[in-house]
């Protein structure tokens, strides 16, 4: 079960996961990123909206993209913002991150963005700290990684507009991808017609059938009319004992190549939450081909996180004594 | 207090507004720029009576949800409309157009927003209706009607085939960005 990220008036205060959030609260989320997506067009990239509040991005674990576009995301909407990469031993990890914590809210922070390789890390943080700060999860452990699945949500209504007439097809390694847990609630919750998950039997969880998506073990067959295809990273670095035999074998059986997304709608998008392996879950073809959006992606994440971000701290005003 | 309520009232002040903005801007190809919402209907009443040459392109619009000062005590409005200004605003003559002005707060906004842009070479404000009640100092140069009200009413512009004005009595501080 899920920490509350609602506060008492349905406004949203922490954004942990998928889980729970209605579809109107998603549909807000991707409305606002619309509109907050022309500001990358302009000379001066940036709103004055989150002026003085403070964001601390705290990133337990390795990151880029998500780490860069938070902090642009921040950036464009006037915040400031630090992005701490701070290396865990799991010896030392409840309470030194309590102590991390304590330690950055005594500088007055508002939000903390937080990527953790323990799933729940984000949630623990969220039920330590002070009242009015907002906690948004960049990745937990297997658990969730929310913000990417709403980018991706975005980039597939910005392509296809109406979800519940859509086949999309989640490929690769379900079981240690957090992105497709939060995709599948996320799609879900937004009443596409049909999910699919492709992937070997040693890849998917052991809970698949109670997500609510068709189990396909055949790319051929998994494929046939999607709108949508998403591929995911082969997590080579989660994986514990002998899942697979080896990469090339991998991608012989899931890779993504041009032949096997021609049995897909021929307007189907290919969608990948990156950093991408060439030549193991994805061909350099299709990754750059006419039908790929994954950098697309890239750059919606700004503009989601933006949403994000001016929701979350806009909940803020409910713990604020308004003085008229 | 009565007001000029119905649309040929309005079309009257829009007519004499569009008189002084082509006194004060003819021949400086002046830009066009409407305040979401109220302010983009005068705006777009005002360009059509001027006629298709006297601004020097299509309509932009503002959304100064972005820029207002309320965030911290509001939160996130509602609905917000991106900005859409199709121009370059640098070293060129601005009309900025709202429908009321009352504290000013908008105003303030508008500006931080278009030198977010650029810097134009000069901004006039022209507003269908203003009222007392400013608290930052900031006037129009183009008014439509001038009314003295009460703290309690307020005046609202609205479009239903044709702008109309209503006037309402309201408890201060609901609707204290105007």
């Amino acid at each position: 079960m899920s920490h509350n990220q609602l506060t008492e008036s349905g406004r949203l205060h922490h954004f942990l996961s998928i889980e729970g959030l209605k579809r109107p609260l998603l549909t807000e989320m991707m409305d606002r990123a619309e509109q907050f997506s022309s500001i990358s067009h302009q000379q001066v990239k940036k709103v004055p909206l989150l002026r003085g509040k403070t964001i601390v991005n705290l990133f337990f674990e390795n990151s880029t993209r998500t780490r860069t576009t938070f902090e642009l995301a921040a950036k464009r909407l006037s915040a400031d913002v630090i992005s701490l990469n701070i290396n865990t031993s799991s010896a030392s990890k409840g309470e030194s991150l309590r102590d991390t914590l304590h330690n950055l809210e005594a500088m007055h922070s508002d939000m903390f963005v937080v990527r953790h390789n323990q799933s729940g890390a984000a949630e623990f943080i969220a039920q330590h700290v002070a009242p009015h700060v907002s906690v948004i999860n960049a990745g937990d452990g297997c658990h969730a990684h929310p913000t990417q699945a709403m980018l991706d949500m975005f980039t597939i209504r910005r392509h296809k507009q109406h979800f519940p007439d859509l086949r999309v097809a989640i490929i690769g390694d379900i079981l240690h991808s957090r992105v497709a847990r939060s995709q599948i609630q996320a799609l879900a919750t937004l009443g596409v017609g049909e999910i699919r998950v492709i992937a070997p039997k040693t890849l998917l969880p052991t809970d698949c059938k109670t997500l609510g998506v068709h189990v396909y073990h055949d790319m051929e067959a998994g494929l046939k009319d999607v709108d949508v295809v998403i591929t995911l990273r082969l997590q080579l670095e989660r994986m514990q004992g002998a899942l697979l035999p080896s990469a090339r074998e991998y991608f012989q059986c899931y890779g993504l190549t041009e032949r096997k997304l021609s049995l897909a709608k021929p307007d189907a998008i290919v969608m990948h939450p990156g950093p991408i392996n060439r030549g193991v879950e994805i061909a350099s073809a299709v990754a750059d081909g006419p039908q790929s959006v994954i950098l697309e992606q890239v750059t919606h994440g700004i503009a989601v996180r933006m949403a994000i971000m001016s929701m979350t701290l806009g909940s803020q005003a409910e713990f604020h004594e308004v003085t008229p | 207090m009565t007001i000029p309520a119905t649309n040929s009232d309005i079309q009257t002040l829009l007519t004499a507004m569009a008189d002084e903005i082509r006194y004060s801007l003819d021949g400086k190809k002046p830009l066009l720029i409407g305040i979401h919402s109220g302010g983009v209907w005068v705006a777009q009443q005002l360009a059509a009576i001027l006629g298709a040459d006297f601004f020097d392109s299509p309509l932009g619009t503002l959304n100064i949800a972005y820029y207002r000062d309320d965030f911290t005590r509001i939160g996130m409005h509602p609905q917000v409309t991106p900005s859409d200004l199709p121009f370059a605003v640098d070293d060129r003559h601005l009309l900025l157009v709202d429908d009321v002005l009352y504290s000013g707060r908008t105003i303030r906004a508008a500006l931080n927003e278009i030198f977010d842009y650029g810097r134009p070479a000069s901004v006039t404000l022209a507003v269908l209706i203003e009222r007392n009640g400013r608290e930052l100092p900031i006037q129009a140069d183009i008014i439509g009607q001038s009314l003295t009200m009460t703290e309690d009413e307020h005046i609202k512009l609205s479009n239903n085939n044709g702008l109309t004005l209503t006037l309402s009595t309201a408890k201060a501080g609901e609707n204290d960005v105007a």
